[in-house]
């Protein structure tokens, strides 16, 4: 039974990992690239200021976006799982939740541009309501529209695991703890959330690595002025320096890798899968 | 420690929608009763025990306790705690700090709190596991531990649900007495739900027997048992025969059936199934109107004067064993 699974996952997976690896080593002029085994390239990234930077800018947008789609995607969870009593309504209003995935995140990504725009929905409403007197600048093509189309592209991968978790709590261990004469507040810190863990984890796992091997999001709504390694690599790509390419792409690997390695040593999932 | 705290429901009502779970119960629980509600599932004895407990609200009437309405209280301020059915120990919490929950949230040091679960820990003989998590505990070991958190709390009425059914036979009937005995030391109410007659005769001082969302009998444990008023209790608390002779229905106990020949006793019937039990023999006959009724007969009565299957016998008992039965 394991070896077809092991092929695919050899073919698909291992393949191409150890081929960008192999590539990552390899030299390259302004006009060709050649096998070789040397350093020059990770030399270079990590001699290079820029790369600690767009590294660094990587992190803020996968930090801040976390803290967003942890708090929408927990309050959604929580709303479906504790206040909607009935299954017909919670798996209805969870469909309504799924409805954006049934377009192209790009679609969706590039629908934003016409609303926040310097003569867009946003900016005319503001105005109209006396709210500012001139168009805002930094609603399109800044951090702003980068994080706000991360959010809304991601929180739904925070939603499903922690509501999948919420389902799971015993209703009678809330009941237990009102009894106990936990408030609201004290039941939702004390009981609530040290037992969706293991769900907030596995949507921290997904919102992570999405965000940080993600390039389309930043080109397009920052306007090609903002950074992450995505970006990097896609340049490095659209320039035929696929050995710097696979350099840079190994080592956002191995950064995610650590990231996440360091997320499970936090909290214990395998009970979830 | 026994306080002056009656437990009293006047007209408890509990509607879902349509549908009437429990319908204008009333009743008098003095302090210090160890009281089982005892009825089939959905007869409404869990709901009138959650709104005791103030996890349901209460359609009309109210609950009292030691005269003070508390049908409104948040479930912390009633006086009671909660026993629930699986425990409900918090999974990601050690044993102490389960049973320490609630002085937590009243925000006791820690010291204090440590102090506290220790005792109670003692008082259900727990005391060297305070420091393991739920999963690691018996099913027996997890009950004590709820038991202890609900009475860290330090209630008036302690409600349980269901308390045993989760337990094997074998320790469900040593947690009985484990219970009966908390029970006496603590000298507070215990109301017990229960589908298990065996559990409510062993266990209870009072019996409150549910059915359809009313009182269908309620009493002390010995008078409910010896003069069950309906053919429904009567047949709940078992070991009861439901007779329906021509003068209306009787209640016959199975062990106060006599064998006689079938000239002159009061009924004549087919023995249908002969049933060894150790201690006794339950003989099935069946009777006119494809009734039938039960005998238990002591070993010795039985195995002096063997019967068989299909054989013909007259079934008699005294005038004052049969109770006229009102429905």
């Amino acid at each position: 039974m394991a070896s077809p699974l092991a092929l695919v996952l050899t073919v698909f997976l291992v393949a191409p990992i150890v081929m960008i690896v192999i590539v990552s080593f390899w030299g390259a002029t302004e006009f060709s690239i050649y096998p070789a085994f040397q350093f020059d390239n990770y030399a270079f990234l990590f001699g290079s200021e820029v790369t600690y930077r767009v590294f660094l800018n990587t992190f803020k947008y996968a930090g801040i976006t976390w803290v967003f789609t942890l708090l929408i995607g927990f309050t959604v969870a929580y709303f479906l799982a504790f206040h909607v009593r009935s299954l017909k309504w919670q798996i209805a209003l969870f469909l309504l939740c799924t409805i954006p995935f049934w377009t192209s995140n790009i679609i969706r990504m590039i629908s934003w541009i016409p609303f926040l725009g310097r003569n867009g929905l946003a900016n005319s409403t503001l105005i109209s309501w006396g709210v500012v007197d001139e168009p805002l600048e930094w609603l399109l093509f800044s951090d702003f529209s980068v994080i706000l189309a991360f959010v809304h592209l991601y929180t739904l991968f925070m939603v499903v695991p922690i509501f999948n978790t919420m389902m799971r709590i015993d209703k009678s261990l809330i009941e237990a703890a009102t009894d106990a004469g936990a408030t609201g507040w004290q039941t939702l810190w004390h009981v609530v959330i040290p037992l969706t863990k293991p769900g907030i984890m596995i949507g921290t796992i997904f919102v992570v690595t999405l965000v940080m091997g993600d390039f389309i999001t930043v080109r397009f709504m920052s306007g090609s002025q903002s950074a992450n390694v995505g970006r990097m690599i896609q340049n490095d790509i659209g320039l035929l320096q696929y050995p710097s390419a696979s350099a840079t792409a190994v080592i956002l690997l191995v950064t995610v890798l650590m990231v996440i390695g360091l997320l499970l040593r936090l909290v214990d999932i395998r009970k979830e899968l | 420690m026994s306080s002056q705290l009656d437990l009293e429901f006047i007209s408890l009502t509990k509607r879902y929608g349509e549908v009437t779970a429990v319908d204008a119960v009333s009743y008098h629980f003095e302090a210090g009763t160890y009281a089982c509600l005892l009825g089939p599932s959905g007869c409404g004895k869990s709901s009138t025990l959650r709104m005791v407990a103030g996890h349901e609200t209460v359609s009309s009437g109210s609950v009292l306790l030691g005269g003070r309405d508390i049908s409104y209280l948040p479930p912390a301020k009633r006086g009671t705690a909660m026993m629930f059915q699986n425990y409900a120990l918090f999974p990601h919490l050690s044993v102490a700090d389960n049973v320490a929950f609630s002085l937590k949230m009243k925000g006791e040091d820690a010291t204090t709190r440590t102090h506290r679960a220790g005792e109670m820990l003692e008082l259900v003989d727990m005391g060297g596991f305070a420091d393991r998590i739920p999963a690691q505990l018996s099913g027996g070991q997890q009950q004590r531990v709820a038991l202890a958190r609900a009475l860290i709390t330090e209630p008036q009425v302690l409600l349980l649900d269901e308390p045993l059914s989760a337990l094997d036979p074998f320790l469900r009937i040593r947690m009985r007495a484990e219970l009966k005995r908390l029970q006496r030391e603590l000298g507070i109410t215990f109301i017990h739900v229960t589908h298990g007659q065996d559990e409510a005769l062993a266990l209870a001082d009072e019996i409150v027997v549910m059915n359809d969302a009313k009182i269908e009998q309620a009493g002390k444990t010995r008078d409910v048992f010896e003069t069950p008023k309906t053919a429904f209790v009567a047949r709940f608390l078992g070991s009861h025969n439901v007779i329906a002779l021509p003068e209306g229905k009787v209640a016959v106990r199975a062990d106060a059936l006599t064998l006689k020949a079938p000239d002159g006793a009061k009924l004549q019937g087919k023995i249908t199934n002969i049933e060894y039990q150790g201690t006794h023999v339950a003989l099935t006959a069946a009777i006119i109107g494809e009734q039938e009724v039960t005998a238990l007969l002591s070993d010795k009565d039985f195995f002096g004067d063997p019967k068989d299957l299909g054989e013909a016998v007259g079934l008699d008992w005294d005038n004052e064993a049969a109770h006229a039965l009102t429905a």
